[in-house]
């Protein structure tokens, strides 16, 4: 894959996350215990070989770059090529209306980079892919663009559909909430020549327009010979609170736990370096993901505990979400929740969320 | 060279004989220890922690594993563009070349090495203990004492005393005498292993040692007794905390145990004085429903569906349902099938142990060693 280069385009991401969302962009959401959602789509691309890779931040992504710093973890510290975080493009006051202008606005990477083709993605599909199969399938279809889906039905999430014609070929796209029917996810990961995507970029915006898969893409569906490509493994859409809950807890299935972070490579992040989890006697873990660095003496059912969270005697936690060192104090009874970074639930406290609207508590909120 | 106050002589090269399997093929700094760490993350990140951004690590025996574990580095921080680390194995020189014949004979054949950073303070320390320390406050004390040499010294039971170099020391802590494994002490302090010289002062007794052929060229045997000899300022630096030598299997065993008593000094969850390790690029773990793990620690990329009790597991173990494992230390991606039981036991690193295997009991005393990579079906292993 050393012809190709990855761009993660974070703008205007479709985003109802809610509070998860308040203080960060929905590419460095924590996710699965010691993740945040881009790690997932970046690693892929490192173990498919690809060394070279823009990640276009948008708003709120102060700590996109902190957890991406030099790329280190994903060994894209490199002296040629490696990570590039590329901010937006503002000229003047005026907002960055779409993905468009930030693509054309870094044009010079995409010319300056000596990849042939580029492989263009979204940072909030939880998948492990090989995307060598996919250059090879493109190259067999000798399509124009090539575009991965999964056929799923996936309700809780916010997300595309293609259809395609018997020969696999994408007669259409609906972006979001359209009535078009089909189990068709486009996984909006594009695969194309860089000289294509810089005409789609440079043609659409002379035309006036903003995005690039409704503009660019969807305008030229019948000039450009697009191919879809059955993604089979492991998909995760997060975009809404509900998809986020849904898709943490599908964790707790050792086969998805086995096939999301084995196969076919790792999944690689920002280390912390917390010593290894220390269960205490009275300690009761059963159904959970459990990281590095958490000290848990209460109980702990169908949950999912991200590094450094402490659970102190007495205290049971089901159904829920608990990310970076939250403290669950004694005897707290929390169900269905999802706690951000740095909370702190004082004793004897009761928190019930439900399944479909799980309780959700802000970053360093004290309860 | 950037001059170096203090740099640090990392000894690397023991066999570790009396740890068995475990060293058969890795030096014993790079044996692991305490779910995720190898025994030499303690030193390295010591140093990293108290400032000491250069540090030659010496390797002889087996040198593989540590080499590639240590690489540039990078999990210390100590991958600098002024200093870092460097590993330093024997070497061939114009007029023969030698292997390392001891601690002392280490240090004296990378004087070269030493001598570019021009240092006014050389650490010299072992990789082979788990132990926090501040060398900067050992460093300090031997500058506030005008030392010579300080070696650090910490407290053990009397009945331990045979077991290392005990000092004696007056009132300012200026050591009086330094008996190797006494039979009969006069003191209770032992020697941690942790030296800081005068680099000028220790030079000098190098060069000396090295033109003597009666030497064993051993710090604690050779140049600590010339240096009382001649009656130099040696001092003691007095520590407290947790301090432990593993060079036995019972050792290495009691002190992974230690780690599961509430009143561990070690504190390894201390954010002030972290560990590092290389990063294995686990998932976090896998508690299943029909799991039970009490009072054990647990590292990231196990799965487990039996019962873990008193235990230390590091990355990548999985434990099968129905079996029990118990007082036991289970080395990285070990896979414990179905109904296995597990008794005070330590399991090398990458061993399959099938289903309805038994390991240990729970009535003898010893600790069952399994070495890595072996495959065991019945407890009994299946060459």
């Amino acid at each position: 894959m050393k012809n190709v280069m990855g761009i993660i385009n974070t703008v205007n991401e479709p985003d109802h996350l809610e509070e998860l969302t308040y203080h960060r962009c929905i590419a460095s959401v924590p996710f699965g215990g010691r993740y945040r959602l881009i790690d997932f789509i970046l690693s892929s691309m490192v173990n498919s070989g690809i060394t070279n890779v823009a990640v276009f931040a948008h708003t709120k992504y102060r700590s996109l770059m902190d957890h991406l710093g030099s790329g280190k973890e994903w060994d894209l510290d490199r002296k040629r090529s490696g990570l590039f975080i590329l901010p937006p493009v503002n000229e003047g006051l005026e907002p960055v209306k779409g993905d468009l202008h930030a693509l054309y606005g870094h044009r010079d990477y995409l010319y300056r980079s000596s990849e042939e083709f580029v492989l263009l993605t979204r940072s909030h599909m939880v998948c492990n892919i090989d995307f060598r199969d996919l250059r090879n399938y493109h190259e067999m279809t000798g399509a124009d663009i090539s575009v991965l889906y999964k056929e799923t039905d996936d309700p809780d999430s916010i997300s595309s559909r293609i259809v395609t014609n018997t020969k696999g070929r994408v007669t259409s796209i609906r972006e979001q909430s359209g009535l078009l029917q089909g189990n068709k996810v486009s996984m909006e990961i594009f695969f194309m020549k860089k000289s294509l995507l810089l005409d789609l970029i440079e043609t659409a915006l002379a035309e006036g327009h903003d995005h690039f898969v409704r503009d660019a893409i969807l305008k030229n569906i019948d000039h450009l010979n697009i191919h879809g490509y059955r993604y089979q493994g492991y998909l995760g859409v997060v975009n809404t609170l509900q998809s986020y809950y849904k898709h943490s807890m599908n964790l707790l299935n050792p086969n998805v736990w086995k096939e999301l972070f084995f196969q076919p490579g790792l999944i690689y992040t920002k280390i912390k370096d917390e010593p290894p989890t220390r269960y205490k006697s009275e300690s009761r873990t059963s159904n959970s993901l459990v990281a590095n660095g958490c000290i848990i003496e209460g109980t702990v059912e169908n949950s999912i505990l991200f590094r450094g969270v402490r659970v102190h005697p007495g205290a049971v936690v089901k159904n829920s979400i608990i990310l970076q060192n939250g403290m669950i104090r004694e005897n707290v009874n929390l169900e269905h929740a999802i706690l951000d970074k740095d909370v702190v639930i004082n004793a004897g406290r009761t928190l019930m969320g439900h399944e479909l609207a799980p309780f959700i508590a802000v970053k360093k909120k004290v309860i | 060279m950037k001059q170096k106050e203090c740099i640090a002589m990392l000894l690397a090269g023991g066999e570790g004989r009396r740890l068995g399997m475990l060293t058969r093929k890795i030096a014993k700094p790079a044996v692991y220890f305490g779910g995720k760490y190898r025994i030499i993350d303690f030193t390295l990140s010591n140093c990293t922690n108290s400032g000491i951004d250069t540090v030659g690590v010496l390797t002889q025996y087996h040198p593989q594993v540590l080499n590639r574990y240590i690489g540039i580095g990078k999990p210390w921080d100590l991958d600098r563009k002024e200093g870092g680390i460097s590993i330093l194995p024997p070497f061939i020189k114009q007029r023969g070349g030698d292997w390392y014949r001891g601690t002392a004979d280490a240090i004296y054949q990378n004087m070269d090495f030493i001598e570019e950073y021009n240092p006014e303070y050389i650490l010299v320390i072992s990789g082979d203990h788990i132990y926090k320390m501040d060398y900067e406050l050992m460093l300090r004390f031997h500058k506030d004492k005008k030392a010579d040499a300080s070696i650090a010294v910490i407290g053990v039971k009397w009945e331990e005393t045979s077991r290392f170099g005990i000092m004696s020391v007056d009132e300012h802590n200026r050591i009086t005498e330094f008996v190797e494994k006494p039979k009969r002490a006069t003191s209770n302090l032992a020697s941690m292993g942790v030296y800081i010289y005068t680099w000028k002062t220790l030079k000098k007794y190098l060069n000396m040692d090295a033109e003597n052929v009666k030497s064993s060229h051993d710090f604690g045997k050779d140049i600590i007794p010339a240096m009382l000899d001649d009656g130099i300022r040696l001092y003691a630096y007095p520590f407290e905390g947790y301090w432990k030598d593993v060079g036995t299997i019972e050792s290495l065993w009691e002190a992974n145990m230690d780690l599961l008593d509430d009143e561990n000094k070690l504190k390894l969850s201390d954010r002030k004085w972290r560990i590092y390790s290389l990063n294995s690029n686990q998932p976090a773990q896998y508690v299943a429903p029909s799991a039970n793990i009490t009072n054990s620690i647990v590292n990231e990329g196990c799965i487990v569906f039996g019962d873990v009790d008193h235990s230390v597991l590091f990355y990548g173990v999985q434990v099968g349902s129905g079996s029990v494992i118990k007082d036991s230390v289970i080395m990285p991606n070990t896979k414990i099938g179905n109904n296995v039981t597990i008794y005070k036991a330590i399991v090398g690193e990458g061993s399959v142990i099938g289903d309805g295997s038994v390991v240990g009991s729970s009535e003898s005393g010893e600790i069952t060693l399994i070495g890595s990579y072996e495959s065991i079906t019945f407890g009994i292993p299946a060459r």
